[in-house]
């Protein structure tokens, strides 16, 4: 049990190239192609739908890698130390994915294809207030406020990280809570402003304050499933030696809690607007409960909360690393879902469906996700071998 | 040495008893029980102790809890006395679920500590059972059942061995505490 006993090269690096390259730069290009012929078959605004869905979700799993990040620095975490590169190239990824995002949500929005709350004849059913509010201009220099301050902070935590590989030393361990206490700070005040913004307003007359925290819950169980997904992968592709089943246990952990509290946000927003009947809420529950919609929104509740629930409950499934592969991919559907459905009812309406503008646009972005990951995964050793916790994290155990 | 119950080993280290322990095993001398001041890494594995059955006690009386909850709400609600609330059916589902999910927890949480301190002889009026007393403070504390018909002379110089600074040979199971 003593220090220093392993063997492991933590200076091995991934090496992005064969299956793995091929399928991602197939995957962007059938996107493309989809969503080109998404576009000139004349279905712009689903396009756009899903487009918006995609972008968001990809931005969602990236900030949430960041969050992760931020957390174990904030906590002085021991037993994460040894795979946080994972989360980390999530973080390098979220300027490019938040770029993306923005350039959707201003196309969507200036095409009119997005937010009908910007075409003259609809802003002028709102309040002075919300018509201040969801003004083009604020609206954007949000969210790319927003977005910027989550990739600067992330870029300036994953480079404390190389540096720390470089010198080593404890000072960019030190900066790196700082700034992740900042970005905390910063992420918590605003996350729920960005849900608001980029999801809610899509249906502008409704309101919900649940629901920054509703998205905000979606973010991090998705992300923490793309995280064990991603880890998972890796050590079956014979990378990550040091990774243990305590740590997938842990993940696991955090997959199943969260999940649960998914469930609780989410249920906490529909037992108020149950409860109160208030028209104007109601008619958000009343578009999803009734018709078309119905079979999707019990579905939703069965796929991110009974399959959590019953199949990672026990210790077992949760070190059975194919056990969690399966639960977390099913987890990664059922957020796609639960986007799916708090965008399309309220603007694509009975006119929705599921073909191959959506199966396109799926894959196009799992393939740019994959892509651009994994990129800058290769880019650097895939463990941080000067953590002050790194021993420790070898050395994890429950 | 008729009289010996039990022979417990004392150490000062954690490792060095995780040694004794490998060495009493390594010689098929089984171990009646280990106490430590403080939950030791990996020990579960290394004396094959069962998997706790308190998961079990939590199910059960969470369920209990669940079923009491939704049983005692469906008879106020819709069978003792009806009201109409806000004009929604009596049999209002959503409603009954925050204090279903709160009597499963504090049926559950009770439920398990009752259960733990049942099983670990902790109740007011139950005596505590206590093979060693410093296991509680500084010493790690290898029990061997002596009756089992194991050489005493060897048991003790494999403690000795293994680095165990004090060795005593206890005539009863359980301190007394009068």
């Amino acid at each position: 049990m003593g220090a220093h006993q392993h063997s492991y090269n933590f200076s091995e690096q991934f090496n992005f190239s064969g299956k793995a390259k091929i399928l991602s730069i197939v995957g962007i290009i059938i996107g493309i192609a989809v969503v080109a012929y998404g576009f000139l078959s004349g279905n712009s605004e689903r396009t756009f739908l899903n487009l918006l869905l995609m972008s968001y979700y990809f931005t969602c799993v990236c900030a949430a890698g960041l969050f992760f990040l931020a957390i174990q620095f904030v906590a002085q975490a021991g037993w994460s130390a040894a795979l946080l590169r994972v989360p980390q190239s999530f973080a390098r990824v979220l300027p490019f994915a938040s770029i993306v995002l923005v350039i959707i949500v201003a196309a969507g929005l200036f095409s009119h294809n997005l937010y009908h709350w910007n075409s003259p004849e609809e802003a002028a059913n709102f309040s002075s207030s919300k018509a201040f509010y969801l003004t083009p201009l604020f609206f954007l220099s949000r969210l790319v406020i927003f977005l910027t301050a989550y990739s600067v902070l992330g870029m300036v935590i994953t480079k404390l990280s190389t540096n720390e590989d470089l010198h080593g030393g404890l000072s960019s361990y030190k900066k790196s809570i700082k700034y992740s206490a900042i970005f905390l700070v910063i992420f918590g005040f605003t996350t729920p402003l960005w849900a608001f913004d980029t999801i809610m307003s899509l249906e502008a007359e409704w309101f919900s304050t649940m629901f920054g925290w509703y998205n905000f819950a979606a973010m991090w169980v998705s992300g923490l499933a793309a995280i064990t997904v991603t880890l998972i992968l890796l050590k079956k592709a014979g990378y990550l030696g040091w990774i243990n089943d305590n740590h997938f246990h842990n993940l696991g952990q955090f997959v199943f809690g969260f999940s649960i509290f998914w469930t609780y946000i989410w249920f906490a927003q529909f037992l108020l607007i149950y409860y109160a009947n208030m028209p104007e809420e109601t008619v958000y529950f009343y578009k999803r409960l009734e018709g078309f919609y119905m079979p999707l929104f019990w579905l939703n509740l069965i796929i991110n909360f009974m399959s959590p629930v019953l199949i990672l409950m026990s210790r077992d499934a949760k070190r059975k690393t194919n056990m969690l592969l399966v639960v977390c991919i099913i987890l990664l559907c059922g957020h796609w879902l639960d986007y799916y459905i708090m965008i399309m009812p309220g603007t694509l309406g009975e006119a929705a469906g599921f073909g191959i503008i959506e199966i396109g646009t799926i894959i196009g972005f799992v393939g740019l996700f994959a892509f651009s990951v994994l990129t800058s995964l290769s880019k650097v050793s895939l463990a941080p071998k000067n953590h002050p916790f790194l021993e420790e994290s070898l050395n994890h155990h429950i | 040495m008729s009289n010996i119950k039990y022979i417990l080993g004392l150490f000062e280290d954690p490792d060095d008893m995780m040694h004794g322990i490998d060495k009493l095993q390594e010689n098929n001398i089984s171990i009646y029980d280990v106490f430590t001041p403080m939950p030791i890494h990996g020990i579960d594995a290394k004396l094959g102790v069962k998997k706790s059955r308190l998961g079990i006690v939590a199910f059960i009386c969470g369920i209990t809890g669940t079923f009491t909850a939704f049983g005692m709400i469906y008879f106020m609600m819709v069978q003792d006395w009806p009201m109409n609330v806000g004009g929604k059916p009596n049999f209002a589902i959503p409603d009954f679920i925050p204090i279903t999910f709160e009597l499963t927890v504090l049926f559950c949480a009770f439920g398990m500590v009752g259960a733990f301190f049942f099983r670990n002889h902790l109740f007011p009026g139950r005596t505590p059972r206590v093979m060693e007393l410093r296991a509680t403070a500084d010493r790690f504390v290898i029990a061997i059942d002596a009756n089992k018909g194991f050489d005493s002379e060897k048991v003790d110089s494999l403690l000795k061995e293994a680095g165990a600074i004090e060795i005593k040979h206890n005539d009863r199971k359980y301190l007394s505490y009068e």
